[in-house]
């Protein structure tokens, strides 16, 4: 017994190890940065919580919480709602039910830095072609181009590439329905609007909950699209928080004062995460 | 058999809702196409129209521009030795810890992983990259350890989970068979993990295959870049050479586009049970 308490050590300490290294001690470095005005080389002076105070008052960065936050619950609730009605027909009496979930799943195997690129030049050019030939005066433009606009375009980029993965998972939901309780409904003279509210849905409510979460959580992160859509722009309107600690921080000599966005991105992720968890269980328990 | 007939009818109704829904999915792809294959001439005309000429040569060009075949390569390598080092390394401290979550250590080092899944990359990202090119790891050799590291995490998650449900009296009998523990390991448990292990691979292999964020703060030596970090040659360049950029996209697209033609049940199953865990 001896001898397998040591070999257990010898598989995981080591993992231990290099999660310390290349894991932790960044974390905390970044921790230790966000009270200095290190430029990420040279010298470097301890500010306290300058950079704190700062970045509440720095409009770049409030822009860039604002725009990911508010991008980030439409997306969620965008990919959520289609994802759903998509799981709903794919699990329905279809035809060619096999080749339709293949064909819905595709966009999950694909690299999101090129099919942002492909679609940057479908906003740019191949939409309005369309809008100009049939007159359409809101399709001729360029929607990347408009700061009123260039956040839908990024949505609909995010929410076609996650809802392959996030109507697999609601899918794989439907199908932990027992059959005998979808019969014994349609028995009783219910109609699908109330069947789907009143038992599948809850039903299903540990899926929303883990879907939900799964893609605020990834959205909020946004980061590829926007470098292939917008690179932050027009002007900055688009500047996702991890696009913004990227640019600023390693090209704008921003190291400490990036590293301190860094902590106060972390600190609201883990606030609202907790928070949707919250919310989202009691729900499951209440349904 | 009146009902029967609604039937039918809401199944071919349904089945061409969602067959029109997927062209969301189509006429993206047929764009990529039909532009990849125009000459610069037409780069000016209607994008969506077919190529008066198929330019194939385009090809030959987008991989002369991204130099495709050394991107290429390093994407493999990449791709491949993550998903061999992650599934050997994580499956192997998912069953130390699954083995021993009774001791307070390793419900520690269990707890110290998960932490991690909270921790948005961003945070780590400025502090990583100069302790990478201190450390003579701003390579792919660097990016494979990441990879391998940073899977720890959610993979420990899984293995521990489903470790749970293989009961302890195989490697038991295995053990007073005299064998020992990384033994028991490798012939017992490791091949009962094979849904894990497909799951955790596919997971991995879409991650590291497609990842931008990462090779882009860390590879310093442009003769490294992977796939998805060559493709931004083509930005800044003028609208007539867009064809070539996407040439180079669905080159770049191409390899995973046919493994998942291939294995596509294995990738959506596993997609799915990496989500569900």
């Amino acid at each position: 017994m001896k001898k397998s308490s040591r070999a257990f050590l010898v598989m995981a300490l080591p993992a231990v190890a290099l999660f310390l290294v290349f894991h932790t001690v960044p974390a905390l470095q970044g921790v230790f940065y966000s009270f200095t005005d290190s430029r990420g080389y040279g010298s470097w002076d301890f500010v306290g919580f300058d950079n704190y105070l700062r970045l509440f008052q720095d409009p770049l960065v409030l822009n860039s919480y604002v725009f990911t936050l508010l991008f980030a619950v439409a997306a969620t609730v965008a990919a959520n709602v289609i994802s759903l009605l998509l799981a709903l027909g794919l699990s329905a009496n279809i035809r060619f039910r096999s080749f339709m979930r293949s064909m819905y799943f595709l966009p999950a195997v694909l690299s999101v830095i090129v099919v942002s690129y492909i679609f940057n030049t479908i906003f740019s050019t191949g939409v309005p072609q369309i809008g100009k030939s049939l007159g359409i005066p809101w399709l001729s433009t360029n929607i990347l181009g408009s700061e009123d606009t260039a956040w839908i375009g990024i949505v609909i980029v995010t929410v076609w590439k996650a809802c392959a993965t996030t109507t697999v998972i609601y899918i794989a939901g439907l199908q932990t329905i027992p059959e005998d309780v979808v019969e014994a409904s349609s028995l009783d003279g219910v109609n699908s609007w109330q069947r789907f509210w009143s038992i599948t849905f809850p039903l299903i409510a540990p899926f929303f909950t883990i879907n939900v979460v799964l893609s605020f959580k990834d959205f909020v992160q946004v980061f590829d699209q926007i470098v292939a859509l917008t690179a932050g722009g027009p002007g900055t309107a688009t500047q996702s928080i991890s696009f913004l600690i990227y640019n600023s921080g390693f090209a704008g000599g921003e190291f400490g004062y990036q590293s301190a966005n860094a902590v106060m991105y972390f600190l609201v992720i883990a606030v609202l995460s907790a928070f949707q968890l919250r919310v989202l269980r009691r729900r499951e328990i209440s349904a | 058999m009146n009902n029967t007939r609604t039937n039918r009818v809401s199944t071919w109704l349904l089945t061409a809702l969602l067959a029109i829904g997927g062209l969301t999915i189509v006429i993206p792809m047929y764009f990529a196409v039909v532009t990849a294959l125009k000459s610069p001439s037409e780069m000016r005309g209607n994008l969506w129209a077919l190529p008066e000429k198929w330019m194939w040569s385009n090809f030959s060009d987008a991989i002369q521009m991204t130099d495709f075949f050394r991107a290429l390569t390093n994407s493999l390598i990449v791709t491949v030795f993550s998903v061999l080092f992650v599934v050997i390394t994580n499956s192997l401290v998912g069953y130390a810890i699954a083995r021993n979550l009774h001791k307070k250590l390793y419900k520690g080092v269990f707890v110290y992983f998960l932490t991690a899944l909270f921790i948005p990359f961003p945070i780590v990202m400025l502090p990583l990259v100069k302790e990478m090119a201190f450390l003579k790891l701003d390579n792919l050799v660097g990016l494979i350890i990441l990879y391998v590291v940073y899977n720890l995490s959610f993979n420990v998650l899984l293995y521990v989970g489903y470790m749970s449900t293989i009961p302890k009296s195989l490697e038991e009998a295995a053990m007073l068979d005299g064998a020992g523990t990384f033994q028991t390991f490798w012939k017992v448990i490791f091949p009962l993990l094979a849904p894990v292990n497909a799951t955790v691979a596919i997971l991995t292999g879409l991650w590291a295959w497609n990842d931008f964020m990462l090779p882009l703060v860390l590879l310093s030596d442009q003769s490294e870049f992977t796939l998805p970090l060559v493709q931004n040659v083509f930005q800044g360049r003028f609208t007539s050479q867009y064809n070539l950029a996407f040439s180079s996209y669905l080159l770049a697209l191409t390899p995973m586009l046919l493994i998942y033609l291939v294995f596509q049940r294995w990738i959506i199953g596993g997609v799915m049970r990496g989500a569900i865990k």
